[in-house]
């Protein structure tokens, strides 16, 4: 069974809805035990970091996500709660990816910040990516972004380089937002319910 | 590289897609979510779906509809058309848009914009402004161009931005429905304010969006009528603009 995790971070539907379109099950909870239990578990997330961050610690989640064995995907701020901190709120985070989140700073002054709408993804690796091309196109919707670190499994160049998607152990992130990006997105996500 | 969007836009009345020229002389178009679904596949990078229901049940009928468009549709849709209040941009989200857009509740009330951005982020407001040249000056109009305010366009947009606006869609009075092309030069302006801004109005055909995306920088091009009518398919105008080097995704 795959669990959602619902931490009062703004709006899940998105993703419940995109998995309705892959065909899976799935229950929405914020309960430890029942994540326990999950075969996977998918941490969403828009807003901020750190109250997001307080979310979690409010339910005891900070203490269980790290302890879960099964496939595990952060989606945007659910992906950069995963790594060590982030500048956003100046919060600390659960240190499963060897990366800091940071505020983008393109080189670029015409790069427009928030990074809004579609761009490539790169350097793909893990199975995560299978049948995805590289340079394919992904939908973003984000102010920061994890640096690059040796878990980086895709990346996306914004003026400077950053984690398109994570990966270490059964832990994976993506920045981007698959169940947002068209037919790639749904294969990512449909790859992440076929892990292994 | 981030690719410059394309949008088609559809008009909602009492759950039905229509399209006017200025806003008059509505005809109907198709089903909003199959039209959508048709769009989504054949390369739009978003759509946006406005209301333009005059009675209570058009807009409750509209509230539904973003739900069934939320399950079916795969790419971000942005929701508008008689957004007064925090709650009816909080209703609209948990039905599943992506972003609102307010346009004449804004100009009347600006803190509206303050509102919907502390509480649901910038990323999740877009403000519309319609505007047209009088006597040589860009002067806000509310109510589909039909009343001019006393705000000016920049500085309008400017305050937008500052409020807490995450894009601006600008739409010329003057060039919406007349297929002769987009005001560039304005557009170029608006465009040094740091968000992005979605041109719309006035496309007749691939070169006034090739214009608008590179002469006027903007960063997404809005159209209604080309695609609803099949007069440039989205697939045409997509490998088209890659021709010409404008970074799209195919």
């Amino acid at each position: 069974m795959i669990a959602v995790v619902d931490y009062d971070t703004g709006n899940l539907r998105s993703v419940a809805d995109a998995l309705h379109r892959a065909g899976a099950e799935f229950t929405l909870t914020s309960d430890a035990a029942v994540l326990r239990r999950a075969d996977r578990v998918i941490l969403p997330g828009v807003g901020e970091a750190s109250s997001a961050m307080e979310k979690l610690r409010e339910r005891g989640l900070d203490a269980v996500l790290p302890t879960l064995t099964c496939p595990v995907l952060g989606i945007c701020i659910g992906m950069q709660l995963l790594c060590l901190s982030s500048e956003e709120g100046d919060a600390r985070c659960l240190g499963i990816f060897p990366a800091r989140v940071r505020r983008l700073t393109p080189a670029d002054p015409r790069l427009k910040i928030p990074h809004v709408g579609w761009d490539t993804i790169a350097g793909l690796q893990t199975p995560l990516f299978a049948e995805v091309a590289e340079t394919s196109y992904v939908y973003y919707v984000h102010s920061f972004a994890a640096e690059l670190c040796p878990a980086t499994i895709a990346t996306t160049d914004y003026g400077g380089g950053f984690s398109a998607a994570l990966h270490r152990d059964n832990f994976y992130g993506t920045q981007f937002h698959p169940e947002k990006s068209g037919a790639t997105g749904a294969r990512i996500i449909q790859n992440f319910l076929t892990l292994r | 590289m981030l690719a410059k969007r394309i949008i088609p836009c559809l008009d909602i009345r009492d759950g039905q897609t229509v399209k006017g020229i200025h806003f008059e002389g509505l005809r109907q178009v198709g089903d909003p979510v199959e039209l959508g679904a048709k769009y989504a596949s054949q390369g739009a990078d978003e759509l946006v779906y406005l209301d333009i229901s005059a009675s209570e049940e058009g807009r409750r009928t509209f509230t539904d509809l973003v739900t069934r468009i939320a399950a079916r549709i795969d790419i971000p849709f942005t929701v508008g058309g008689g957004i007064a209040s925090v709650e009816d941009a909080g209703r609209l989200l948990e039905a599943g848009a992506d972003k609102v857009t307010v346009n004449s509740a804004a100009v009347r009330n600006p803190a509206l914009i303050d509102a919907i951005a502390s509480k649901y982020g910038s990323q999740f407001i877009v403000v519309a402004i319609d505007a047209r040249t009088v006597d040589g000056r860009w002067v806000v109009t509310t109510h589909g161009g039909k009343r001019p305010t006393e705000r000016e366009l920049f500085s309008w947009a400017r305050e937008s931005v500052e409020r807490g606006a995450g894009e601006i869609l600008f739409t010329s009075m003057d060039h919406d429905g007349t297929k002769n092309g987009y005001p560039c030069e304005t557009f170029a302006r608006l465009s040094e304010l740091p968000v992005p801004i979605i041109a719309s109005g006035g496309a007749g055909n691939i070169d006034h969006i090739a214009e608008v995306l590179t002469r006027g920088c903007a960063d997404a091009a809005l159209a209604a009528s080309i695609f609803h009518y099949d007069e440039i398919p989205i697939p045409v105008l997509k490998r088209e603009l890659n021709r010409r080097g404008i970074n799209v995704r195919l």
